[in-house]
């Protein structure tokens, strides 16, 4: 196990490795978004109090999901590099955070959408909203900190401790429903308690959960593939894989 | 399943905020895919161009040496 986690901390077997999962990845998200939203668009029964406004949870939800995810999972790469000092996990961080803040966008963009017919408002300065805007301000933190600091080692220490830092938001994103008077519902997703939905409409959700997670790992994965070959370019292995490109 | 396709389009009189966050979502996810493929390519041609550098320069060096 410790060796295995070892491997693929080197850029190469991780390169070697991703190459498989990428494609094996990329092609199961298209499956699974394709069903997803076939079903959300055309099959799931019209909500009794929203109507077909509800078809929109099947974004929000989610890309909520998944941008936190990938907040927590970018702050998880952070630690791992400050503390074992693995060069790949600095890659992580910074590949992470682009997706992260494009899909923090889609779950406010989205939200908006909603709520300007089921609340009569595109936006309100409510707990979940304001600290969801928060969240993309540290994602678009970490990449400004990286772009702008000149040193890679120095600009990789600062940014896995923004990334960090902001890890307190995750907490406040999640019970600010409860904290907090708010316009917004409370989660639609749990894994304690039984969904507060049918399952004609619950489970069309959990398979575009599915697809959001998927697609985030196999883009997640190009990036860090992309980026290997800029950081690694002077190795032996790199010059002579990207001979092989020159020569195509 | 919607009556007609109207009726699918219309959405209930919904339809321009259910299509356009399937749009954006679209956009995004199309932004995200293209992104690294960009990079990659990116990465590959800078290479290549300091491959060519590398190699007048050697050139050069060799050429100064034989004179």
């Amino acid at each position: 196990m410790w060796n295995w986690f070892h491997r693929l901390g080197a850029p190469k077997s991780f390169y070697e490795i991703s190459g498989y999962l990428v494609p094996l990845l990329g092609t199961l998200a298209a499956l699974t978004l394709l069903t997803g939203v076939v079903w959300a668009l055309a099959f799931v029964p019209a909500d009794y109090q929203q109507g077909n406004t509800v078809r929109i949870m099947y974004i929000h939800v989610p890309s909520a999901i998944v941008a936190q995810s990938s907040y927590m999972m970018m702050a998880i790469a952070g630690i791992v590099f400050l503390i074992w000092r693995i060069k790949l996990a600095d890659v992580a961080l910074e590949c992470a955070a682009p997706v992260g803040a494009t899909l923090t966008l889609l779950a406010l963009a989205t939200g908006a959408i909603w709520g300007k017919p089921t609340w009569g408002t595109w936006w309100v300065w409510d707990a979940r909203l304001t600290s969801t805007l928060v969240l993309l301000f540290l994602f678009l933190g970490v990449m400004a900190l990286r772009s702008a600091m000149s040193g890679r080692e120095s600009a990789g220490r600062a940014s896995a401790m923004l990334a960090i830092v902001g890890l307190v938001n995750l907490p406040i994103i999640k019970y600010s429903v409860d904290w907090w008077f708010t316009l917004h519902q409370p989660s639609s997703l749990s894994l304690m308690k039984k969904p507060a939905m049918p399952p004609e409409m619950f489970i069309p959700l959990l398979v575009m959960v599915l697809g959001f997670y998927l697609f985030f790992f196999a883009i997640w994965m190009m990036r860090i593939r992309a980026e290997i070959l800029e950081r690694e370019q002077r190795t032996g292995w790199v010059r002579e894989l990207l001979a092989g490109e020159h020569a195509r | 399943m919607p009556d007609s396709v109207a009726a699918f389009f219309d959405m209930g009189g919904h339809g321009l905020y259910v299509w356009s966050s399937y749009f954006i979502a679209l956009l995004i996810f199309a932004w995200n895919v293209v992104q690294p493929l960009r990079r990659r390519r990116q990465v590959v041609a800078e290479h290549r161009r300091r491959l060519t550098r590398e190699a007048t320069v050697r050139e050069a060096t060799v050429e100064e040496g034989s004179e």
